[in-house]
């Protein structure tokens, strides 16, 4: 019994699993039958089996996938489908998950690039988040176009006007028939790998003139969208009209509605450069001038202080000192006068009451004796002797009659 | 600074490079805080990167370089060993 494998049913499963997952053949199938046992789930997902007169499978369409589509499955119709076979584990069987519908006689062409659409998206080329800016100034720009032709001297014509300070480096390519898918690789490969004075080129147009749909078949090629995800600088595409939606411009980095346009969005303009550098220009000069009027200013205040300081304005100080020194001293003298003035009078005043004359004015009278002494004794005189009176207005003369002493 | 200003210019430089020191002499010199001899040093050198980006503008002719596919052949036999 040694070396006897059993399986769990779930390993059988995963087995299964893998086994579709991994055969390409079996992840991108295109199948036709009619449409029967149509369902849908609460969830949104659409259940059905495609058949024909021998066989049917069983078909699944998800909500995710059916959100895409502009039309649903109908019971009873014939219908081209796309999608990958896949074994449902838990249902026990292997079914079709459908993500592209299309009623049967409808450009399968058409439907293969919406497959191939799908499955870009699905890698993430057309991914906003991977799309790159173009350089401001760029100094050399790769252009895939054709040979001869107006796209070429469309763009070398804008970019002479607007950016002439930029160098082409032009790699012409078939843009329709057979070889152009390969032509078109090997330009943009060409383009990626050239370099010269240790630079390459900074961005790369690809172009192409306005054409029937299969006209631009080339730029819907799975090898060309690839090259141009892999071309190591951004990528600008202008294809056909501007309604037209090549695999190629999903791809590139920003799509332009010309090739015309495509030369504008690359380049900056020349006039509006030269008007940016007057302005700049100007702008150096309007800081230089503010620049000295401010040191003009600084130089204006420092003098001014300067000039505070200055021994003019010093002695003009001292002598406005001096000046007011002088005038307190004037007023301390004239007030010494006017007190001593004061004194002089109070004492006039104390002199005259002394005066021996005010005195006699008031009635009193001085007596001399015969030897002319003023008597304030009677034993000065004697009685016979002569007596002079003075009064204050004359004097009197008369005789001692007697003496009485107290 | 004065190294940089005392560089040669060279021919080959890129309008770019010559327009972006133009807009950094320009916001130094608004910024201010120079001495008067290196503000007019700036000044001096944003006219003469301007007058640079002018000639630049004016004297440009575009140049066309055509890359064929017989000498990408060739490179590529070049590179494969």
């Amino acid at each position: 019994m040694t070396g006897l494998r059993v399986l769990a049913v779930s390993e059988l499963a995963w087995y299964l699993q893998q086994l579709f997952r991994l055969t390409p053949a079996l992840s991108d199938l295109w199948v036709r039958g009619e449409v029967a046992d149509l369902r849908r789930s609460p969830a949104g997902h659409c259940y059905f089996s495609l058949r024909d007169e021998e066989a049917q499978v069983k078909c699944v369409l998800f909500r995710s996938a059916a959100f895409r589509l502009a039309a649903l499955p109908q019971a009873g119709r014939t219908l081209v489908v796309h999608g990958s076979l896949d074994f449902y584990a838990a249902g026990g069987l292997c079914e079709l998950r459908v993500d592209l519908v299309s009623p049967e006689g409808v450009g399968l062409q058409r439907l293969q690039l919406e497959a191939l659409k799908l499955k870009l998206e699905q890698e993430g080329l057309f991914a906003v988040e991977r799309k790159r800016p173009l350089p401001a100034f760029p100094r050399r720009i790769g252009v895939v176009a054709s040979e001869g032709g107006a796209v070429i001297h469309d763009i070398l014509t804008v970019l002479r006007r607007r950016y002439p300070l930029v160098e082409v480096v032009f790699a012409p390519s078939a843009v329709q028939g057979e070889r152009a898918p390969d032509e078109l690789v090997a330009a943009l490969r060409r383009l990626g790998r050239f370099e010269r004075e240790g630079r390459g080129v900074d961005l790369v147009i690809l172009a192409r003139g306005g054409g029937s749909e299969d006209d631009l078949a080339a730029f819907n090629d799975e090898r060309v969208a690839r090259a141009v995800y892999a071309c190591q600088v951004p990528v600008l595409s202008a294809i056909g009209h501007e309604t037209d939606y090549t695999l190629a411009d999903l791809v590139a980095d920003l799509r332009a509605p010309t090739p015309s346009a495509a030369a504008e969005l690359a380049t900056p303009d020349r006039a509006a450069l030269g008007r940016d550098v007057r302005r700049l220009a100007d702008d150096a000069a309007d800081a230089l001038r503010a620049h000295l009027a401010s040191l003009h200013q600084e130089v204006a205040q420092s003098s001014q202080r300067l000039l505070l300081r200055s021994p003019e304005v010093l002695v003009q100080g001292h002598r406005a000192e001096v000046r007011a020194c002088l005038a307190r001293a004037e007023q301390r003298v004239l007030l010494h006068l006017r007190e001593a003035r004061y004194k002089l009078e109070a004492r006039r005043l104390q002199l005259l009451t002394l005066d021996p004359v005010g005195t006699l004015e008031r009635g009193y009278a001085i007596c001399y004796n015969q030897a002319g002494n003023v008597v304030t004794s009677p034993a000065q005189v004697a009685p016979g002797q002569a007596l002079r009176v003075q009064v204050s207005r004359g004097q009197v003369l008369g005789r001692v009659t007697e003496t009485q002493e107290w | 600074m004065e190294l940089d200003m005392e560089r040669p210019r060279e021919a080959d430089e890129s309008f770019e490079e010559i327009y972006r020191q133009l807009e950094q002499v320009v916001a130094g010199l608004e910024q201010g805080g120079l001495s008067l001899e290196e503000a007019l040093a700036r000044f001096e050198q944003g006219t003469h990167l301007a007058e640079r980006c002018f000639w630049l503008l004016d004297q440009a002719e575009l140049r066309v370089t055509r890359l064929l596919a017989d000498e990408h052949l060739a490179d590529e036999a070049e590179s494969e060993p």
